[in-house]
C-alpha cells in the first residue's frame, strides 16, 4: 500500500498515477480484510475500485496528456512542506506514545462469521438517521452536479 | 511424507465443507485446477457452438471443414491465433497496454472461486460471496479503459469509453436485482439473510422455491432486470456497440493481435458464464433438481438421477447419426472416423455416468452446468435474433428503463415480505 501510495505522486503520467492508486486501493480492501471485515473490503473493491477510479480515469483520459506531461515539474515551496511533514509526524507520534489508550489491545478477536449482518443491524437501526442524512447528502449532490453540468435550466 | 497424506486426506473425511472454509490448501488447488480446466472446455465449446449455432439460425452451415462438422475449429483459431504477430503500435503506453488483458482475464477468472457447483463444491465459500463477485467483475470494466487509452489510437478510445460507460450503468442495476434477491434469502426462521453463494442457495432449498417464482411476480422481474443487465454488462448482443466490427472497427480491442486478444475473447466467455452462474445460483436454484420439493420422494429422485447418463448418450446418439449422414466419399473417411470416435468416447461418459458411486457426486454440478448452459445458448440466440441498440438507447434504457424497474422491485419485495412476515405468517 506504501509503494502504491509513492507510486502515485511521483509517476509523471497521470494514468500511471491513477493505476498505482488503483493498487492502493485494493491494498486498502485487504488491510480491511486483515481486520475482519470482510463487508467493507467488499464494498471498497466494487465502489472505489470498481466504480470511482473508472470516472477518474475517464477524466484523465478525456483531458490532453501531452501537454500535462511536458509541464516541468516544480517543487518551490519545499521549506514549508518539509515543516508541515515534520509538524505531522510529530502529532502522530505523541498521539502513539501519549494517547495509547484509544488504540485496541490487540487485533480484533472476533470472527467475520456474521460481519455483513451486524453492520446491517447497526447501520438500519441504531444510526438509520445517520443513513438517512448521508443518502440525502448524496442526492444534493447529484442534484447539483446535474444542473451545473445542464446547457439550459 | 505421512503427515502430507495425512494432511490430504483429512479433507476427505469432513464431508460437508468447502476446501477453502476446511483450510485445506492442497485441495482448493485441486478444485483451482478443475475449475480452471472446467472452465477453458467451457470457453472452447462456447467458441464452436456459437458459430454453428448462429449459423443454423442463419440457414446456413457454419464451420463444416476443419473437423467433423467443424468441431476443431476452435483449434484451428487458437493455433492461428497463437502463430500471429505480436503487434504493440508506436507511441504506445508499453506498460499499460500490457496489463490491460491481463486485468481483464484475471478479473473473469478470480469470480470462480466462489461460484458454487454442489453444497461442498465450491473453491471457497465466502461470506461475502455475492459480493465479491460483484466486485471483482467490476474490475474488468478498468483492464478494458485501460486497453483503449494504451492503444493511442482513436477507434480503441471511443469504443473503450463507451464500453465502460456502458458497462458502470448496468452495474447499478445488476446490484438492485441481486439485493432484491438477497433480501429473500431473510425470510427464513431466524430472519437474518446471507451474502454467501452456498447459503443463497440453500435458503432457496429451505423455503421450498426457486426465487425466481418467489412472490410472483417479483421474481420474474427482478430476474428480468438482472437477465438484461448481464447481457449488458458482458458487451454481448444486442448491447455490443463498442466492440461490433461494423461501427467501431473492433472497438477498444483493434490494436490487439494474435495472443493478446484472444486472452480478451477468453475474459468475455469466462464473464459470461461467470454472470451467468450468478443468474442461476440467485433465481433459478444452483445445483438443485428441478421441483425439489414438490416432486420429491423416491421415484422422482431416482428418475432425475438418470439424467446426466441420459444426456451425453442423447449426445453420443447424434454423433452416430451424424456418422451415419455423412458423404462416403474416400476424403471424408478420416472425418467420419474422427466422428464415430468422438461420438464413442461421449458415449462412454454417459455410461461412466450412470454408475451409482460417480452419479451421486455429480449430480449437483451437473444440474448447475446444464443451467448455466441454457444461459449460454440464450446469450447466442440474443445475439442471432436482436438488432443491435444504439448508444445513447442503451444508456438511456440503463438508467431510465431498468434502474427504476429494480428499484420499484426492491421496494415491492419488501413490503411484501414484511407482509408475510408480520399478517400472513406472524
Amino acid at each position: 500500500m506504501v509503494i502504491g501510495g509513492i507510486l502515485v505522486i511521483t509517476r509523471r503520467n497521470p494514468v500511471h498515477s491513477a493505476l498505482a492508486l488503483i493498487v492502493t486501493l485494493l491494498a486498502q480492501a485487504s488491510i480491511y480484510l486483515m481486520l475482519y471485515a470482510p463487508f467493507v473490503a467488499g464494498v471498497q473493491i466494487i465502489l472505489y475500485a470498481g466504480g470511482i477510479m473508472v470516472l477518474f480515469l475517464f477524466v484523465i483520459m478525456l483531458v490532453s496528456i501531452e501537454r500535462s506531461m511536458k509541464e516541468r515539474q516544480f517543487n518551490s515551496q519545499w521549506v514549508i512542506g518539509i515543516i508541515a511533514a515534520t509538524a505531522l509526524g510529530g502529532l502522530f507520534i505523541a498521539v502513539y506514545t501519549k494517547g495509547r489508550d484509544i488504540f485496541p489491545d490487540g487485533p480484533p478477536t472476533m470472527m467475520e462469521g456474521d460481519n455483513t449482518q451486524k453492520v446491517a443491524s447497526l447501520l438500519y437501526g441504531q444510526y438509520m438517521f445517520a443513513f438517512e442524512i448521508a443518502s440525502l447528502l448524496l442526492l444534493v449532490a447529484i442534484i447539483g452536479a446535474v444542473v451545473m453540468a445542464k446547457k439550459r435550466i | 511424507m505421512g503427515a502430507i497424506i495425512q494432511y490430504i486426506e483429512s479433507y476427505l473425511k469432513t464431508k460437508d465443507l468447502t476446501p477453502g472454509a476446511a483450510g485445506n490448501m492442497f485441495w482448493a488447488l485441486v478444485y483451482i485446477m478443475l475449475v480452471f480446466a472446467g472452465l477453458s472446455v467451457a470457453v472452447i465449446a462456447m467458441n464452436w457452438l456459437e458459430r454453428k449455432i448462429l449459423a443454423h439460425m442463419q440457414v446456413r452451415l457454419g464451420p463444416m471443414r476443419v473437423g467433423p462438422h467443424g468441431l476443431l475449429q476452435p483449434i484451428a483459431d487458437a493455433i492461428k491465433l497463437l502463430l500471429k504477430e505480436d503487434i504493440m503500435p508506436a507511441e504506445a503506453d508499453g506498460f499499460v497496454f500490457w496489463m490491460a488483458p491481463l486485468i481483464v482475464v484475471l478479473a473473469a477468472f478470480t469470480v470462480f472461486v466462489v461460484v458454487p457447483f454442489g453444497p461442498t463444491h465450491a473453491i471457497t465459500d465466502m461470506n461475502i460471496g455475492i459480493l465479491f463477485m460483484l466486485g471483482v467483475s467490476s474490475l474488468s470494466v478498468l483492464g478494458i479503459v485501460m486497453a483503449g487509452w494504451a492503444s493511442n489510437s482513436h477507434y480503441p478510445l471511443m469504443g473503450a469509453l463507451r464500453s465502460s460507460a456502458q458497462m458502470v450503468s448496468y452495474e447499478v442495476a445488476m446490484g438492485l436485482a441481486v439485493v432484491s434477491a438477497i433480501l429473500m434469502t431473510s425470510l427464513n426462521a431466524t430472519g437474518t439473510g446471507t451474502l454467501s453463494m452456498i447459503g443463497i442457495v440453500q435458503a432457496q432449498q429451505a423455503q421450498g422455491e426457486w426465487f425466481i417464482f418467489k412472490f410472483f411476480p417479483l421474481g420474474l422481474i427482478a430476474f428480468f432486470v438482472f437477465a438484461v443487465a448481464m447481457v449488458a454488462e458482458t458487451n454481448r448482443a444486442p448491447f455490443d456497440l463498442a466492440e461490433a466490427e461494423s461501427e467501431l472497427t473492433a472497438g477498444f480491442h483493434t490494436e490487439y493481435s494474435g495472443f493478446r486478444w484472444s486472452l480478451f475473447f477468453l475474459a468475455e466467455y469466462s464473464a459470461m458464464i461467470a454472470v451467468s452462474s450468478i443468474a442461476v445460483t440467485l433465481w433459478l436454484g444452483g445445483w438443485l433438481r428441478p421441483f425439489p420439493n414438490m416432486l420429491s420422494g423416491n421415484p422422482w429422485d431416482q428418475i432425475f438421477s438418470l439424467f446426466p447418463g441420459v444426456t451425453f448418450l442423447f449426445f453420443a446418439a447424434i454423433c452416430f447419426y451424424n456418422t451415419v449422414r455423412m458423404p462416403k466419399h474416400p476424403l471424408f473417411r478420416i472425418q467420419t472416423i474422427g466422428l464415430a470416435g468422438f461420438g464413442a468416447v461421449l458415449g462412454l461418459i454417459g455410461l461412466v455416468l450412470f454408475v451409482p458411486a460417480v452419479s451421486t457426486r455429480i449430480q449437483d454440478i451437473f444440474w448447475f452446468s446444464a443451467k448455466v448452459a441454457g444461459f449460454m445458448y440464450l446469450y447466442i440466440w440474443y445475439r442471432g435474433t436482436f438488432p443491435r441498440y444504439r448508444f445513447d438507447q442503451l444508456m438511456q434504457m440503463g438508467w431510465k428503463v431498468l434502474l427504476p424497474l429494480g428499484l420499484g422491485v426492491l421496494i415491492l419485495t419488501a413490503s411484501v415480505a414484511l407482509l408475510q412476515q408480520k399478517i400472513w405468517h406472524p
